[in-house]
């Protein structure tokens, strides 16, 4: 464990912490732009978090302490998970705490903290939005790891730093069964995060909500977290998904200084044409009912089984 | 003299026999029962484990008992497979009989003595059958604890359902054990000798070998709760107390599976892959039915009994696992295979003892089973609901807890199989690890469920407003199995460590020094796969700290308490949040084939509509009514010869002895 392996774990750490609202206020930006309206300022999160850390915490009178407790484990939770994806470097010295498995196993602690405390209060739109999330959950979670297992068949190991160093050193060749898993875990994404078509960010209409619908009763500093937390999320996610479809550019071994420096500007570049990818795809698609909701996943889960069946088949 | 380690298991067997031989002395002496026998009782218990758990690495350990039948005597040997699961069973009986300590009341059933001594007697017998090393020991302690927990299950058996659920559970028992005994005459091959070490010795042909080991599987599965041979578990843990229920699910299921490991990889000396194949297919298929089934169900223990059945259809897939490496002999597979496996077995005894026996102080605060009728209990009773979450979340496979490790295990073993020879089993096993995690996040679904709707939330019913929370000999007993649930999860590497000696008598190899150290799991190497929990937890919890500090300094801690929500809607009752059904919808419609469904939809001119639906378990009447029904014809057929007059009888007499005179000449 050497100096620069500490310090890169640090800054990439930090820079998700920083670059996670942003890419929110980007997304959200490009999708006012596409739908022809005017963007709201791309730093507006950011002043959202801030205000929101001001307020008074409203809470309902019946929470129990689990209630209180869950945004902070959530950003817990998701603060470790960006610890873990190599997103500049992959001498990652706290990626050995835990692998992919590890990590969706992380997302699904999250996951099941924020539908508990969305029970805790006992109205009927808090429970509405657990089970729904939780329904989109469990079919996502296996689609989720049938893709970072093909990804580990390919590199064998289960380690994303190790995936990412095998992944990188390959030649400009396509592997079809990286393809399949490509659009898997796009669709996997999309479902995990709330974003159209399975939920809709900006909803105001409760019957339709999914995690928007669980968050109802929060406020202030612990509406703050669970934002930021969700933005980790998005971020973690897309980081995910550059470091096993597109892992050029992350700096590679130990002592180099220069390629982390110039991997934070090319993962910037990365997340902006991510970013703007995600905000087409939302725009051009439309929210579906929440029992298509398997079809979707479904198809991404066949997809991505079939990802795999084709790397055991043809090798590649 | 040191005294060996058979004698020392002897010695709290004989122990438990007389502490049950004290409570028949007091049959109705409620205080005496509780206060001094089952406390006694637990620290037998924990005596067993301690010594069970330096006998795990120590040579195995032999002595014959001169009981039973002449020139039958008892043998008995302890080894580290026995000694593993003695360890689950003293642990989990020292929680089990603290917490039955402050649990047993006066009630209309059986008398607190009595139970006192079923329980004992339960727990003896199954202590024998780990350390039983004749096929008639075997089965005389296999019978005795099968009849033991029949009559624990019965307590209440004033009330007729009660009584059916335990017939119920009777008769699969006795199917079960049928299977054992014609397996163990398979074993001896010819021989007539019917120690374990003889049935070792027996050479069988493949053919004997497979026929041996499916009358196991069935065997042992039908005390497992294998499908089709589930029927039982649903029925009768809801009917046991919650303790009953809790050293069931908790410890007479791994006996099953200790038979099972013990037949499959001790007694038959080959293994064959395609084995592995029919029990991983089988103990997939397990865990997917008992999880969807978990949750439809609305009944707490119900739900339960169903998640049971899904842990052990993951245990069985890891044991078939097992069979597929080792069959293939790539015995460092196989051990981390069979690691996964006991690892599991030994997590749910943990985590699923602790939620029963939260049940069971929820029935004694709410005398109410039923879903629909509870809810934010954690106000009520917080000791009980921060405990049960260490559960929920452990059972629900979530890191840093324990039921994480051992999936992660099971499915590192999993992405290991495209080394085996066979093409076919490699393609076959994406699948298998694929249903695996199907059944993992719905497991997550399912515990959200359970918890959200007993314990969070508005109080379903107005009565629940005066639910206690437990006793001290209950919380005491709910804390040590939370406290091993977490420390289960948080230091793997100790507990495979641990593990080894079994590997190394089962696969003949252990998990070895990859496996990691105390701080990370890496059963192949760092490279390969890693996984810290205890710096996962300390992140997790530093973040949180951290986070806390600093919000409340540069910000503030201001709270204001205020109504919730209500959408522009104030008339919201607690009979609006979602109930148990209404959790379960999505999955009865995702999955609506795996059940049979009944539905009675009012029609739009009806004064008084009643919505009624019904799910339930098909099994029911693809296997059970058929053959009960084939039962009934045949009795039927039977009955035709019966005449009810003496001539026709001695009739039947003198054409029988004609026919034997001819046939036997």
């Amino acid at each position: 464990m050497t100096a620069t392996a500490l310090l890169s774990q640090a800054v990439q750490l930090a820079l998700a912490l920083a670059l996670a609202p942003l890419l929110v206020g980007w997304v959200n930006q490009c999708r006012a732009w596409l739908s022809n309206r005017s963007a709201p300022p791309l730093l507006l999160p950011y002043r959202t978090i801030r205000k929101l850390f001001m307020k008074d915490a409203v809470v309902a009178s019946n929470a129990s302490p689990l209630f209180r407790l869950t945004p902070y484990v959530v950003f817990g939770a998701m603060c470790c998970a960006a610890a873990i994806v190599p997103s500049l470097a992959t001498d990652l010295p706290f990626a050995l705490a835990a692998d992919t498995i590890a990590l969706v196993g992380l997302f699904a602690l999250a996951r099941v903290f924020i539908a508990l405390a969305a029970m805790d209060i006992g109205t009927a739109f808090g429970s509405l939005g657990a089970r729904r999330e939780m329904f989109v959950g469990f079919l996502a979670e296996p689609a989720l790891l049938m893709v970072l297992f093909t990804a580990s068949l390919i590199s064998g190991s289960t380690s994303l730093p190790s995936i990412v160093d095998t992944l990188a050193h390959r030649e400009l060749a396509i592997y079809p069964s990286l393809a399949f898993a490509g659009v898997a875990f796009t669709m996997v994404s999309l479902a995990e995060n709330a974003r159209i078509p399975v939920d809709n960010p900006a909803t105001h209409l409760e019957l339709t909500m999914i995690h928007e619908a669980m968050v109802l009763e929060y406020s202030a500093r612990h509406l703050a977290l669970i934002e930021w937390a969700s933005a980790l999320k998005l971020f973690n996610y897309s980081c995910i998904g550059l470091a096993l479809f597109f892992p050029f550019g992350i700096a590679q071994g130990s002592e180099n200084w220069a390629a982390i420096a110039l991997a934070v500007p090319v993962l910037v570049g990365k997340l902006a044409l991510g970013g703007f990818l995600l905000a087409l795809i939302e725009t051009v698609s439309a929210k579906m009912r929440i029992f298509r909701a398997p079809e979707f996943l479904g198809t991404a889960f066949l997809l991505a089984v079939l990802a795999m069946l084709v790397h055991l088949l043809l090798g590649s | 003299m040191q005294p060996d380690a058979i004698s020392l298991v002897l010695a709290a067997v004989v122990a438990w026999l007389a502490i049950g031989a004290l409570g028949i002395a007091g049959l109705r002496k409620l205080r005496f029962v509780s206060r001094v026998l089952f406390p006694a009782g637990a620290g037998v218990g924990i005596a067993l484990a301690v010594v069970a758990f330096l006998a795990i690495g120590a040579p195995a350990n032999a002595v014959v008992l001169p009981f039973g039948l002449p020139d039958l005597p008892f043998h008995l040997r302890i080894d580290a497979l026995s000694a593993f699961f003695l360890v689950l069973l003293g642990a989990m009986s020292a929680a089990i009989s603290l917490f039955s300590a402050g649990y047993f009341r006066s009630s209309e059933g059986t008398p607190p003595g009595l139970i006192c001594f079923q329980y004992h007697v339960f727990l003896a017998a199954m202590a024998l059958v780990l350390v039983a090393d004749d096929a008639y020991a075997f089965m005389v302690a296999w019978e005795a604890m099968a009849l033991a927990s029949y009559f624990l299950v019965t307590t209440e058996h004033r009330i007729p359902e009660i009584r059916r659920a335990g017939f119920l559970y009777l008769l699969i028992a006795h199917v079960g054990a049928i299977g054992i005994l014609l397996c163990f005459g398979v074993l001896q091959g010819g021989s007539g000798d019917y120690t374990f070490a003889g049935m070792r010795a027996a050479a069988l042909s493949p053919a004997w070998a497979s026929v041996g080991f499916f009358l196991a599987l069935f065997g042992f599965g039908a005390k497992a709760g294998i499908l089709p041979l589930h029927v039982w578990l649903p029925e009768a843990h809801p009917a046991a107390p919650s303790p009953v229920s809790a050293l069931m699910s908790g410890v007479m299921l791994k006996t099953a599976i200790y038979g099972l490991l013990r037949v499959a990889f001790d007694l038959l000396q080959l293994q064959l892959w395609w084995w592995g194949v029919v029990a991983l297919a089988f103990g997939l298929v397990t865990a997917l039915f008992g999880v969807i089934f978990a949750a439809a169900q609305t009944d707490m223990k119900r739900l339960l009994a169903y998640s049971s059945i899904e842990n052990i259809g993951i245990i069985v897939s890891g044991i078939g696992l097992a069979i597929l490496f080792k069959a293939y002999d790539k015995p460092t597979l196989a051990a981390i295979a069979l690691t996964a496996a006991l690892y599991h077995a030994l997590n749910h005894a943990f985590f699923k003892s602790l939620l029963f026996l939260a049940t069971g102080a929820v029935l004694h605060a709410t005398h109410e089973r039923s879903l629909g009728k509870l809810g934010g209990l954690i106000h009520r009773m917080p000791w009980v609901a921060w405990l049960a979450l260490v559960g929920t979340l452990a059972i629900a496979g979530l890191p840093p807890l324990n039921g994480f490790v051992s999936e992660w295990l099971l499915l590192q073993a999993f992405l290991f199989t495209p080394t085996l020879p066979q093409s076919f089993v490699n393609m076959l096993v994406p699948i298998a690890a694929a249903a695996l995690v199907l059944a993992a996040a719905l497991a997550a679904y399912v515990m959200v469920k359970f918890y959200g709707v007993i314990f969070l939330g508005r109080p379903r019913e107005a009565n629940l407003a005066y639910a206690k929370d437990a006793g001290k000999h209950e919380r005491l007993a709910l804390s040590l199995l939370a406290a091993g649930c977490v420390l289960l999860g948080i230091f793997p590497g100790v507990v495979i460590h641990a593990l080894d000696p079994v590997n190394v008598l089962l696969v003949g190899s252990p998990v070895g020094e990859a496996a990691g150290n105390w701080l990370m799991l890496a059963p192949f190497g760092e490279d390969r796969s890693s996984y810290s929990p205890l710096i996962v937890l300390v992140v997790i919890v530093a973040v949180v700290l951290v986070t806390m500090q600093v919000v409340h300094r540069y910000y503030h801690g201001r709270v204001r308490r205020a109504d919730p929500w209500d959408c522009g809607y104030p008339l919201q009752t607690p009979r609006m949040q979602d109930t148990a059904e209404g959790f379960g919808q999505p999955v009865r419609q995702v999955f609506e084939p795996f059940f049979r469904i009944e539905r009675e939809l009012p029609t739009p001119f009806d004064a008084t509509p009643r919505y009624r639906v019904d799910a339930s378990d098909p099994w029911w009447h693809w296997i059970y009514v058929p053959v009960a029904r084939a039962a009934e014809l045949a009795a039927r057929f039977v009955g035709l010869i019966q005449q009810g007059r003496i001539s026709v009888y001695l009739t039947y007499s003198f054409v029988t002895l004609l026919a034997l005179l001819f046939l036997v000449r």
